[in-house]
């Protein structure tokens, strides 16, 4: 019987023990907030956690490949991870959650000289290292999946285009212009402009902090874009500090109309669609 | 390989060109050499390019309407180019073929629209 299949064989005998003693460990510890998950759950996911385990210190004497064998395990780990990670757990609490069966797993192991326990110690060593390395691994790879979503949903919410008038929509633009976010405001744009059938498009520009050459650059990308599908581009909402620098950088946007506000924008969108506003003649 | 040839209408002052396949470089050529040809013949003044069912322009494909266009001019036509889709207006830009010197319609209302105002203005 090889050292693997051993420990298999001593953790299936102890299995009540070793779960009994992993629960009350966890239960004592300071560092795990047990009370984040039920108590019944936490039971099974460790039991689950532990047959697993089993199955693939079996595995791996039946030579299979260390990837392999423990492949069922792993996919265990990621699915509890991920519903603990929603739950709230930290990673010190994940890691520290399988550091905790070192000690009832090695309390389980007897009999053989000094040295086979050892060995069989060694053994179980490794397996749990690497087991909390992965939960690490494993809670990093959700945090950034989440990070990522929450950038694309703000990306997203970032780039309303607003019907203005009939065949004038504008797209008020906040925060930082890099390429990325242009490809998907010029996009959304062209989008809108070919579904309103809108002639006039407003950019405006107010929420932009800044406004360096690449920003420029960007923006007459957009304009040059509407334009080629016969959409007349106006940038407005440029501050007066920011027309400074525009002009000390040699960004003239020549051949873009601009205005100072909003609502300038709409007027010169309104008179070149040949419309007017005009007040309400109020009877006395 | 022999180039396909589109057809060009004449309808008062202005020729009518719908493109309805995709664009290969030999078939952007010989519309060039027909257009040109044309402009001269009637003396056309107006030239609508109608791109609508294209999904693809390339950056030579691009330049050939630029250079198309500029040539109807030195004839004496102005050209309108109709219903460019977002995506190609996008990959036009990133490509850096902004096609200048061309006059573009969101659909054929606003393209008809500004013939009429290119063909009537002397």
């Amino acid at each position: 019987m090889g050292l693997a299949e051993e420990v298999a064989e001593r953790v299936r005998q102890h299995e009540e023990r070793i779960l009994k003693g992993w629960l009350d460990a966890l239960r004592d510890s300071a560092s795990f907030r047990q009370e984040l998950t039920g108590e019944e759950e936490l039971r099974e996911s460790c039991e689950a956690i532990l047959a697993q385990l089993v199955d693939a210190l079996h595995a791996m004497e039946a030579n299979a490949t260390m990837e392999e064998a423990w492949r069922p395990l792993r996919e265990q780990l990621v699915v509890l991870t991920q519903a603990w990670v929603e739950l709230g757990f930290s990673p010190a609490e994940l890691a520290g959650f399988i550091t905790l069966l070192r000690q009832p797993l090695v309390e389980a192991l007897d009999g053989g000289t000094t040295e086979h326990l050892l060995d069989m110690i060694s053994l179980i060593n490794r397996l749990l290292d690497r087991l909390s390395l992965w939960a690490a691994e494993i809670f990093q790879r959700s945090q950034s999946d989440i990070i990522r979503r929450q950038q694309e949903e703000l990306m997203e919410l970032s780039t309303p285009v607003i019907k203005v008038w009939n065949g004038i929509v504008a797209l008020p633009l906040i925060g930082t212009l890099d390429s990325s976010r242009t490809q998907v405001v010029m996009e959304s744009l062209l989008t809108r402009i070919v579904a309103e059938q809108a002639r006039v498009a407003i950019l405006d520009i107010t929420g932009v902090p800044t406004v360096d050459t690449l920003v420029a650059q960007h923006l007459l990308k957009a304009v040059t874009a509407a334009r080629l599908m016969g959409a007349e581009c106006i940038i407005c909402g440029i501050r007066p500090n920011i027309a400074q620098t525009m002009v000390h950088l040699g960004i003239g946007l020549d051949e873009v109309t601009t205005r100072a506000t909003l609502a300038d924008a709409i007027a010169v969108a309104l008179d070149s669609m040949g419309l007017r506003m005009v007040g309400k003649e109020v009877d006395s | 390989m022999t180039a396909n040839r589109i057809p060009i209408m004449q309808v008062g002052a202005s020729l009518l060109v719908s493109i309805q396949i995709e664009l290969d470089d030999q078939t952007a050529l010989q519309l060039q050499d027909d257009l040109t040809q044309r402009v001269s013949e009637s003396g056309a003044r107006g030239i609508l390019l109608d791109v609508s069912s294209v999904w693809m322009i390339d950056s030579f494909i691009g330049r050939t309407i630029s250079d198309t266009a500029a040539m109807a001019r030195l004839l004496g036509a102005e050209t309108v180019v109709v219903g460019v889709k977002p995506e190609v207006a996008i990959t036009l830009v990133e490509l850096g073929v902004p096609l200048r010197g061309v006059r573009t319609a969101l659909n054929m209302d606003c393209a008809m629209e500004l013939l009429e105002s290119i063909t009537s203005g002397s």
